[in-house]
């Protein structure tokens, strides 16, 4: 019988990824309520530190997944290790962060096995004993019931945020070293180079107000409008990723997963619908303002104050008022 | 080269949606789609290739009938031809078993290179392209911001978190997941239009795929019902004449976020 909960801990060979921390204790709270033990599997080369850190929190056995065709990370490979893992420790459910490299090969190996994953789950509840679990649709526009069907393992991965790595608790596990065997295994993938991009000019990590533009703005032109009500504040103007892709601004501007991340005193989001990938570079700011004209646009649901309207009727107001009121 | 691009119809980004009388799905009655973003950037790479390496750009894609006008806008931006799969027999939330009649359709060919989007701005799965990389046995390489075809090898630049990057080579065929943003899509011509009306879209439904009609019926995962999520913060919304709410607004910045 399928039994216990193993957590994928992304690593780096130096650290372990935060999302991966939070999944683990997404698997110490569901544990606790389907009475099932918790495993984590860390692969890599040179990991046993990690799993030793690993190791101190509440959970089983921490399984150490060593090879050198894992030294890089390949879906071949971590698809082909974990394919081995999984059939020796037979879980019912397999939990990872919602990652840019689980979305690359989780699928795969989900497809290994003929399961389906859900992936960027964002929470779940227990009904008759049985998880249904919440996922995102239409762009964040609306949340949805999901269950598994037929036979375990069930695959899950979790967007970030849905628990707090904060909350782990600490134990005593066991490690293993797994005895892999890849020598079989072919990996396709020849990874290159590993670089960062762009130099960023700008550090918007300092600016105390942020005024962030986003499709809604219609038109490049139009981005004069949230320059100069980031003038009258006195702050900095962001973007979100489209209004970089169209060459709008340098991706340096870019806010979110794959641009910086910021926690102004206030972040005024403008034309910006809120997807998550956006959301996760700026909702630790102090104060959100979000003008967006469509009222169940997921921004609302982590704003401070939303305000329901046509930006190109609000804005021009706004700056002419907040320049009139510093003038006073 | 032979390039498939899978591309999908969403409704349109800024459309208000609503939530069916059933609460499984999208009223559907006054939205307007679109092509899904990631993979109309697909499509563009596709045909960047296309006209670098030569060959044939050919558009799957699977949905109800109207998806036949994303198809359409495809073939009048350069496309060679398509297929469309009509699944409303299947019409299915789970992410494998599309990819499963997405795997069978684009098995009937040899293609070189399949690209999809990333990820579906309606279900969202963002698994698609990888699980028919698998079904295929072809290697694979998501969130691709560049590509560079040599020697029966593609050389792609994938995007990682937080601004890096990472160079990988793959062998040819390969599946690759397109990110928003790799290049400038274009717009199609008069002549464009003009010449998509005399290209070839063959229609398919899953049953012509030798596809097992009970494997399509019993999914691995399902969906029960959409909602609109609880607000977990206290929002205040502000509505109504734009005088009004921006002196509301101007209050709050001075007294809650003491910026001004
Ligand atoms: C792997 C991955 C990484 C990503 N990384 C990032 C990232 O780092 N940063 C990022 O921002 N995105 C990122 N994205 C994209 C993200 O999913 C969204 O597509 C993007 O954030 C949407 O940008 P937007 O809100 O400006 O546009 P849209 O979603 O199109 O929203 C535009 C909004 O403007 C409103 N609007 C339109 N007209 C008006 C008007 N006249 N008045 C008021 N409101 C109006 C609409 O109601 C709508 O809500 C990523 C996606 C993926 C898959």
């Amino acid at each position: 019988m399928a039994e216990g909960i193993l957590v994928i801990i992304e690593n780096n060979g130096e650290q372990v990824n935060r999302l991966a921390w939070e999944a683990l204790t997404g698997a110490q709270t569901f544990a606790a309520e389907v009475g099932q033990p918790v495993y984590a599997a860390v692969p890599g080369k040179g990991v046993t530190g990690l799993a030793d850190e690993v190791a101190g929190k509440k959970l089983d056995k921490v399984y150490v997944l060593e090879d050198d065709k894992l030294q890089n990370y390949t879906p071949d490979g971590y698809a082909a290790a974990l394919q081995q893992l999984i059939n020796h420790v037979q879980p019912a459910y397999v939990f990872w962060g919602h990652t840019y490299q689980v979305r690359d090969y989780a699928p795969k190996l989900a497809t290994v096995f003929g399961k389906v994953m859900l992936s960027d789950v964002i929470g779940y509840r227990m009904e008759d004993g049985k998880p249904v679990f919440v996922r995102q649709m239409f762009a964040g526009k609306f949340n949805a019931d999901f269950t598994f069907e037929g036979d375990a393992p069930y695959f899950v991965s979790f967007q970030a945020g849905t628990f707090s790595a904060d909350e782990l608790q600490d134990g005593k596990a066991e490690v293993e070293t797994f005895a892999l065997d890849l020598s079989s295994v072919e990996i396709r993938t020849e990874v290159l180079d590993i670089f960062q991009g762009v130099k960023q000019e700008v550090d918007l990590s300092k600016a105390e107000v942020i005024v962030s533009a986003g499709r809604g703005l219609k038109e490049k032109d139009n981005l004069k409008l949230v320059f100069e009500l980031a003038e009258a504040l006195g702050g900095e103007v962001a973007a979100s990723r489209p209004v970089c892709d169209d060459g709008w601004l340098p991706v340096d501007r870019q806010i979110g997963s794959s641009g910086q991340t910021v926690a102004p005193k206030l972040y005024l989001a403008v034309g910006i619908s809120g997807a998550i990938q956006h959301v996760v570079g700026m909702k630790g700011s102090k104060y959100i303002v979000a003008i967006n004209k469509d009222p169940h646009a997921p921004i609302f649901e982590i704003a401070d104050v939303g305000v329901v309207a046509d930006l190109f009727e609000v804005v021009p107001e706004l700056t002419r008022a907040i320049k009139e009121a510093k003038g006073a | 080269m032979k390039i498939a691009i899978l591309l999908k119809q969403v409704p349109v980004k800024d459309a208000q949606l609503k939530v069916n009388g059933g609460g499984t799905w999208i009223d559907e009655s006054d939205v307007t789609f679109e092509i899904n973003e990631s993979d109309h950037y697909g499509l563009e790479e596709a045909l960047r290739l296309k006209e670098k390496h030569g060959g044939e750009v050919v558009v799957v894609s699977m949905g109800p009938e109207r998806t036949k006008e994303a198809i359409k806008q495809a073939l009048a931006k350069g496309a060679d031809r398509a297929i469309y799969i009509n699944d409303d027999s299947v019409r299915s939330a789970d992410p494998v078993i599309n990819a499963k009649i997405l795997a069978a359709a684009l098995k009937q060919e040899n293609f070189d290179l399949v690209l999809s989007g990333l990820q579906s701005d309606d279900l969202g799965h963002g698994q698609t392209g990888v699980i028919v990389a698998e079904l295929l046995g072809m290697a694979h390489a998501t969130i691709v911001m560049e590509t560079d075809v040599k020697d029966g090898k593609i050389k792609v630049k994938r995007e990682l978190e937080s601004g890096w990057f990472q160079y990988v080579e793959i062998p040819l065929p390969a599946m690759l997941t397109i990110q928003s943003g790799l290049n400038q899509i274009r717009y199609a011509t008069i002549k464009g239009i003009m010449a998509a009306k005399k290209k070839e879209i063959k229609e398919v439904i899953p049953a012509d795929l030798g596809l097992d009609a009970a494997e399509l019926q019993s999914p691995g995962v399902k969906l029960h019902k959409i909602y609109v999520p609880v607000k977990t913060k206290e929002t205040v919304i502000l509505e109504g004449d734009p005088k009004e709410i921006v002196g509301q607004l101007v209050e709050k910045l001075k007294n809650e976020a003491k910026i001004i």
